[in-house]
């Protein structure tokens, strides 16, 4: 991942696009090549930045953080999805191809709406923690104590930044619009390890326990293999599904 | 238009909008957030290092209230803040990270027993109570006396927007997406919901609501080398300011962040440096002991972003092809440290840098980081000029940070404030004042007049290139109102910002293509990052002393017999090319602590009269207070409770607290 290739120095990338306005009854989806002189330390962020104000300004993508931090920027970069903001171009070929990540709505070229697709994964998992009186809270009071390892522990599964990249390597979710994905199921074992979250693993299975959810789930591991975070996927999809199985 | 009607408009999905959110709607109000992008990617989810509550839970933390916090803030806002917002704000953070706690983020716990740190670049042993076993831990940040940095390794900001944004979704609060307020509908007097333009259509939608809340963060993409997300163009900011009516706090105080990496000044936490890291030069050569003795690399970030400037200025810095930078030194933390509590850090070098920190130094400079200033505010979050009109977190200046913000109060800010202005919100639209009385022709004039602006954009034909304009103000911005300032070349921003106004009226897109259209949004928005640059230059231009963060190479004094005053900024011609600036004065016959020396920086400042006859009223008033506990005290001297909702007025209890 972190190997860096010896500098090429004056290269002219040939970036091609997969591009279509959905707004635009005229536009019908094309493959568009641009030519961008590369810079040093120069990334997709700011490749695509100099496309939209030099040459081509309608061309849509979207980038927030810029850091890698909050999942805005996943696209198919060379085939395979990854967050643009944070891929050199100096580690990719001089012709480079992005197009949108699969399984998502269509906003515009680069852009798709994994927000609309997160937020029902959302309500639809119950991603929060359930617990009595959390309305009522006494919020003078000392805070109960929690093991700092399973707080580390927790952490770990939270650091998921919901940027879609597992949605669209997956196989399932190419054949099934209603697979919860890698993100969602890895969400549901956040939850489960809480203690602040009283769901008992019936309550789980009620929300995971089919096809649509943990056991659609085919161990291709393409979740796992594009996680921008690194995050063990597979290994909690596979503890998740035993759990379930002993639940179910 | 297509016209939405809600209680509760909230502008803005980062954490301060959806606490104010969740809070208007726990009341019984109907809620819409309205968000530039999905809210779990707001820019509050980049806030790496810590939020700040005075828990006092770990060692560094021990003997840590609320009235450490309060000195320890308002000296880090060289007195500039509103010292009745800090201590509403010191008071209700240990409740924020307690709510926060119980909805599900994974704070860092104390571990008990030995562990090795790092301090001033060596290594120490502590040893952690077992009482304190499993109690959110906190690290050390800059401008602090104690440990007061919760923490989640260094995610904090993702974890807790996470489960903020959770807890709206539980709540069943709507979060419009892709949606940008272009304008707010009022009378001049009364707020009254906004227009809003749908970022993927291109259609204009209109949003009546009885309250509006402004929560869209700050503006630090007026900078060209900026911390701040590619979203953070201060719009909120500029609708509020559009009005003609409502003011803008102190805009010309701006933060820049020590550690940005060089060149591309993404952040890198300054839990770096409270957990033990080091600032070196060229040589090598740990330079901030030689010009901060007492804090060293931990001085708040206004002070060690100069002295790195100076030291850069004055020939020490490290040179590269794109400039000069100076080196921040992670190494002496060792592998096990980076990994587990400044992951994210590891990650941005090895992806933007190609380096392990491990290893190597990470090039830093300071970047533009946070906006002191936004929509000036009562102590709960209102407009003072238009009824109906919030705003909390960056984008608002109930002016909690002054001219300086510490490291680790922003996150803090933003939930607290959400809590308190939440509750504003609710209190308000529950009242008389607060019925939704307007008139429907309004709100198609004001959709009309919105139509009317973008057409004018798209149809234009001056020839001008939004793009260009755009990298013309934040390269001035940048070269000329940065950290050191001073009159020619704040005037010559003043002038360039003048005449890119006018361009900006002559912009020609090349594209009108149907949808988002990014060309279109490009031009609308600069003409209002214009005008919030505008303040920025002219209110530095006019603020003849050296204040926290702004910095003028000319006044290098602070100077409190003159400048104990707020800028207020107002644009209520819409054709000028200038704020109108108004000052308000911050009474230090009111202060619980009068100006004095921060305890780092420089120590020469111009005194105020009053400083001294106020210090010898809360002397004879201490002494007074023989026997009174620590809250007679601080109430004698400037009570704040009243300000703060009922239900956050109890003490904060802490370990060893008798019970």
């Amino acid at each position: 991942m972190n190997q860096i290739p010896v500098q090429q120095v004056g290269r002219t990338l040939q970036i091609e696009i997969l591009r279509h306005n959905p707004y635009d009854p005229a536009s019908k989806p094309r493959l568009q090549t641009f030519e961008v002189e590369e810079a040093d330390a120069m990334t997709l962020f700011i490749a695509l930045s100099e496309i939209r104000e030099q040459q081509d300004p309608s061309l849509q993508f979207d980038f927030v953080c810029r850091a890698g931090i909050c999942g805005s920027c996943g696209m198919i970069i060379n085939g395979r999805p990854g967050l643009a903001c944070r891929t050199l171009t100096r580690n990719l070929p001089q012709r480079i191809t992005l197009a949108p990540l699969p399984a998502f709505e269509l906003i515009g070229d680069l852009s798709v709406n994994t927000g609309k697709w997160m937020r029902g994964m959302s309500e639809r998992l119950e991603t929060w923690v359930h617990s009595q009186g959390l309305e009522g809270l006494d919020l003078d009071a000392l805070e109960p104590a929690m093991e700092p390892e399973l707080a580390e522990q927790l952490y770990e599964l939270e650091r998921c930044i919901e940027c879609g990249c597992c949605v669209a390597a997956c196989g399932t979710a190419q054949m099934r619009e209603d697979f919860v994905g890698a993100v969602g199921l890895n969400q549901i074992t956040r939850f489960r390890l809480d203690p602040r979250d009283e769901r008992s693993d019936a309550q789980f299975y009620e929300l995971v326990g089919d096809e649509t959810g943990v056991f659609g789930c085919m161990t291709l591991l393409g979740c796992e293999d594009t996680c921008p975070k690194d995050l063990p996927l597979a290994t909690q999809i596979a503890f998740l599904r035993r759990r379930m199985v002993m639940a179910g | 238009m297509h016209t939405i009607y809600t209680d509760v408009l909230v502008i803005g999905g980062g954490l301060a909008g959806q606490r104010a959110a969740i809070g208007a709607r726990r009341r019984g109000q109907e809620v819409i957030v309205l968000s530039l992008v999905p809210a779990k990617r707001s820019h509050s989810a980049a806030a790496q290092g810590g939020m700040q509550a005075s828990l006092g839970n770990c060692l560094g933390a021990a003997g840590d209230n609320e009235d450490i916090h309060f000195a320890d803030t308002v000296r880090g806002s060289d007195w500039g803040a509103d010292q009745e917002v800090v201590r509403m704000f010191t008071h209700t953070a240990p409740k924020a990270i307690r709510e926060l706690a119980a909805w599900g983020v994974p704070w860092n716990r104390v571990q008990r027993g030995e562990r090795e740190i790092t301090v001033d670049g060596k290594k120490q042993t502590i040893t952690e109570a077992d009482a304190a076993h499993g109690l959110i831990t906190a690290r050390n940040f800059g401008g602090t006396q104690k440990w007061r940095a919760c923490y989640v390794s260094d995610g904090t900001g993702h974890a807790m927007l996470y489960t903020m944004s959770n807890q709206a979704i539980a709540a069943g609060i709507p979060v419009h997406e892709r949606m940008e307020a272009l304008a707010l509908i009022h009378d001049g007097g009364r707020c009254h919901g906004a227009i809003v333009r749908n970022l993927m259509s291109g259609e204009l939608v209109a949003y009546v609501a009885r309250a509006t809340c402004i929560a869209t963060g700050g503006f630090g993409r007026i900078y060209r080398v900026s911390t701040n997300a590619v979203i953070n163009e201060g719009m909120g900011a500029g609708i509020a300011l559009e009005t003609g009516v409502a003011t803008l706090g102190n805009m010309e105080a701006i933060q820049f962040h020590p550690t940005g990496i060089f060149p591309a000044g993404i952040l890198v936490t300054e839990g770096c440096r409270g957990d033990g890291g080091l600032l070196l030069d060229g040589r090598e050569h740990r330079f901030m002991p030689d010009y901060e003795p007492e804090k060293k690399e931990l001085a708040s970030r206004d002070v060690v972003s100069r002295r790195m400037e100076e030291h850069i200025a004055a020939g020490h810095g490290a040179s590269t092809r794109f400039g000069e930078h100076l080196w921040l030194d992670i190494r002496l933390l060792g592998a096990q440290h980076i990994n587990n509590n400044l992951r994210e850090v590891k990650e941005i070098c090895q992806y933007f840098l190609g380096i392990d920190p491990v290893r190597e130094l990470i090039p830093v400079r300071p970047a533009q980081h946070y906006s002191m200033g936004g929509v000036r505010t009562d102590h709960h979050g209102h407009s003072p000029q238009l009824r109906g009109l919030f705003a909390a977190g960056e984008a608002a200046c109930w002016d909690m940070h002054g001219f300086n913000r510490l490291g680790g109060n922003s996150v803090a800010e933003t939930v607290v404030a959400g809590m308190i202005v939440g509750e504003a919100i609710a209190d308000f639209c529950v009242s008389p004042e607060g019925a939704l009385t307007l008139s429907s022709t309004l709100v198609e004039e004001f959709g009309r007049r919105e139509t009317r602006r973008l057409a004018a954009i798209a149809e234009g034909n001056g020839g001008e290139n939004a793009f260009e304009l755009t990298r013309r103000m934040q390269e001035t911005m940048t070269a000329n109102v940065g950290i050191f300032r001073e009159a020619g070349r704040l005037e010559e921003a003043v002038i360039i910002l003048q005449d890119l106004q006018r361009r900006s009226r002559a912009i020609s897109l090349r594209n009108n293509t149907a949808g988002a259209n990014p060309e279109l949004v490009a031009a609308y928005r600069l003409q209002r990052m214009l005008k919030l640059a505008q303040c920025v230059a002219f209110g530095a231009l006019q603020r003849t002393e050296s204040r926290g963060a702004h910095y003028r190479a000319d006044y290098p004094r602070r100077d409190d017999a003159n400048w104990m005053r707020r800028t207020l900024a107002s644009w209520p011609d819409a054709k000028a090319t200038l704020p109108t600036l108004g000052y308000e004065p911050l009474d230090i016959m009111r202060m619980e602590l009068p100006p004095g020396w921060r305890g780092y920086g420089a120590r020469d400042y111009i005194d105020n009269p009053q400083t001294e006859l106020r210090q010898q009223q809360i002397e004879a008033l201490q002494a007074t207070l023989e026997g009174a506990d620590r809250e007679e005290r601080q109430a004698a001297l400037m009570p704040f409770k009243q300000l703060l909702p009922e239900h956050l007025r109890g003490p904060n209890q802490r370990l060893g607290d008798e019970s």
